[in-house]
């Protein structure tokens, strides 16, 4: 790990919303190349980004369309430059193709998914967590991916380090997936000193063009990649390839290189993982929810204990890859996990098949353009306390 | 060791990968090996040369040239370029594809890439139709000919894909045949010695599938028409450019002008507008002290 580049650190506590909170985060981080289309609710991100990237010291272009934008950054990645590109949901469903690019070709890069209400132009002002199935499987083809929900303007900070981190470190695009509430919310953001925060590098080859094979694993399952212009004359390609990048569309390789995409994320799962508990040793009902949604599930958990329930708390930061051992664990002692969402009932899904029937789960759906009263989630806590705990 | 591998340009193929796809009688071995003369005569070196191309027949280009070269998504290789190119400035990024890739799929990234005069040399291949997929109708397709998705004959205007270079802000425009191989050379080396966005276009044939279907012979039939029915016309008005089929043509180099490219503009505006040091940016009009510290 290395310290942060102080030009991008903005050290002080500060007022702002999540959007601005996120585009913060990515400078600490050191994305210094941003290519973006406006989209609301996003758009705040890259506005902040345009004016702040000059003087730090990197590039913003603002391309045509969702489509360039997602693959701009590609280009932009394997040119030596850390980069994103932010977006809300129709631009969402633009990009799609270029996230599975980003899974083929191991591309570093992050994904910023500012959520509105869909489908279609929907909801354009309003919340919704309705991308979440997008974000696992919008692109074509079998592959694993990495998916992190802040819930607060300091997260959005936060947690953009740790996705330009991660998106390094296993070498896949990573999806940051907001909501319009999170963007929006303007709160207390803290940023540190550019020398408290780590920051992954761009872990370069070692070897020698003559030794060097662009896409054999070295650690972790993950290969290395070679600088440009350095005499490496790397192939990088979408179709098939071998260890040397070049195609090879059989059979054999596609059994090798798929199983490898997907397994240096799943066996490494612990590593990307990360889930706020709180009192979960003695409850009866855990709720399990993310994003803006985890915010009001505090005013219903707090109303709960109030009336005398054990109510549980399970926050999921990284929602892909899922967390089934966690949700299995849990399943097996308490009697009810609730998942109230903003959509018409995605992650519970998860959920269920994790829990496989030995607890109940009970969705609590939002179809979005605003957010859950604390009281509806309330009523699914003390439907749920009355059931047995499972055996 | 046997002839071909002594041979000068060697290094700039990726020998292990011969031999290549391409049918008997098709240009892009032509363009190809054009492009990579080109290269070695003009003194680039070529581990400081990227190699982007899209989806296609042409698009195969990247994974045969022995430089940095990178395979993208079917119409998508100049934003995968321009973002390559605005964080590596001492990268010579190259886009080689095809006609339907390029102009088709990616029309609209050409035009803009042209608009905002991006340091890149885009080198397209025009066969006339999509090759890969079978011989579909393109957006260069001339009007009547048949391909296997307009199979009465194409009755839409194709681009004419000069004017259309020239509209969109280039600063460079060719077009030559895979017959006329030695201007190409020298055109493709004045293109990649180009500040700004560089346009050559090559036409090629298609025997296996747009010669065939319309009955326009092989390879060497049609490298006997490009010769007897291209006229070279430099400086000559792109509007003029348009490729009916059958019809001779115009060939040569159509524009070589200066503008400022994309990199150079910004640094030099923001220069100027933001009298730069680190921690003091407008943003909405407001000082970043204002507006960020608080």
């Amino acid at each position: 790990m290395l310290k942060a580049d102080t030009k991008g650190v903005l050290t002080g506590i500060h007022y702002m919303d999540g959007d601005h909170a996120t585009c913060e985060g990515a400078l600490a981080a050191g994305c210094r190349y941003v290519a973006g289309y406006p989209i609301t609710p996003s758009t705040e991100v890259v506005e902040r980004y345009a004016a702040r990237i000059p003087c730090v010291g990197g590039i913003f272009m603002q391309m045509e369309d969702e489509i360039a934008s997602s693959i701009a950054i590609q280009g932009a990645v394997w040119g030596g430059a850390k980069a994103m590109t932010v977006t809300s949901g129709p631009g969402f469903s633009l990009m799609m193709e270029h996230i599975g690019l980003a899974v083929m070709t191991e591309t570093p890069c992050v994904f910023v998914n500012v959520q509105r209400g869909g489908p279609s132009t929907g909801l354009p002002t309003l919340p919704a967590q309705s991308d979440m199935m997008q974000a696992r499987w919008g692109s074509h083809g079998d592959y694993e991916i990495i998916a992190i929900c802040p819930n607060s303007a300091q997260e959005c900070f936060d947690l953009m380090i740790t996705a330009f981190n991660m998106s390094e470190r296993f070498r896949v695009p990573v999806m940051f997936m907001m909501d319009e509430c999170v963007g929006h919310m303007t709160e207390k953001v803290v940023i540190p000193k550019a020398d408290e925060i780590e920051v992954y590098p761009r872990a370069y080859t070692k070897k020698t063009p003559a030794e060097y094979k662009a896409y054999e694993p070295i650690k972790n399952l993950v290969p290395e990649m070679a600088p440009i212009g350095k005499g490496y004359n790397f192939h990088v390609t979408g179709l098939t390839h071998d260890e040397k990048g070049y195609p090879a569309m059989n059979e054999d390789s596609q059994k090798k290189l798929v199983s490898r995409l997907i397994d240096k994320i799943k066996n490494y799962k612990k590593e990307i993982i990360m889930i706020e508990e709180e009192y979960l040793s003695d409850a009866d009902v855990v709720v399990m929810s993310y994003g803006i949604t985890s915010r009001v599930s505090e005013k219903a958990m707090l109303d709960a204990r109030a009336l005398g329930l054990k109510v549980g708390k399970a926050r999921l930061k990284t929602v892909w890859p899922f967390a089934d051992e966690f949700v299995a664990d849990i399943s097996k002692k308490v009697k009810a996990i609730v998942v109230p969402e903003l959509n018409a009932g995605q992650i519970v899904r998860e959920v269920e098949r994790a829990a496989q029937g030995r607890c109940k789960v009970i969705s609590v759906p939002h179809l979005g353009g605003g957010v859950h009263k604390p009281e509806v989630i309330l009523e699914a806590i003390k439907e749920g306390a009355k059931g047995e705990r499972s055996k | 060791m046997s002839a071909a591998s002594n041979h000068p340009l060697n290094k700039y193929f990726r020998e292990e990968r011969m031999p290549h796809m391409w049918c008997s009688g098709c240009g892009i071995g032509i363009a190809t090996n054009a492009f990579i003369t080109a290269l070695d005569k003009s003194g680039f070196d070529k581990n400081k040369v990227a190699v982007v191309s899209g989806i296609g027949c042409t698009g195969r280009v990247a994974g045969y040239v022995n430089t940095d070269s990178f395979h993208t998504t079917h119409g998508r290789a100049i934003p995968f370029a321009e973002g390559l190119k605005a964080v590596s400035p001492d990268t010579k990024v190259v886009v080689f594809s095809g006609d339907g890739d390029l102009m088709s799929i990616g029309g609209n990234h050409f035009i803009h890439a042209g608009r905002k005069n991006m340091d890149i040399t885009v080198i397209c291949v025009n066969n006339l139709n999509y090759a890969m997929t079978g011989g579909q109708v393109s957006a260069t397709t001339p009007k009547t000919a048949i391909t296997a998705t307009a199979p009465y004959g194409s009755f839409c205007e194709p681009f004419n894909l000069p004017f259309l270079a020239e509209a969109a802000g280039a600063v460079y425009v060719s077009r030559w045949t895979v017959y006329h191989v030695r201007e190409l050379q020298k055109s493709i080396g004045e293109a990649l010695k180009k500040k700004g966005f560089s346009f050559v276009e090559i036409i090629s044939p298609c025997p296996t599938l747009f010669e065939r279907r319309n009955k326009m012979g092989n390879g060497l039939t049609r490298m006997k028409f490009y010769k007897e029915n291209s006229t070279v016309e430099n400086n000559a008005d792109t509007k003029k450019a348009g490729i009916e089929l059958n019809k001779p043509f115009i060939v040569g180099k159509f524009l070589d002008i200066e503008r400022p490219t994309y990199l150079d503009a910004m640094n030099s505006y923001y220069d100027a507008a933001l009298e730069c040091k680190v921690g003091y940016v407008h943003y909405n009009g407001v000082k970043q002290e204002e507006c960020f510290d608080d």
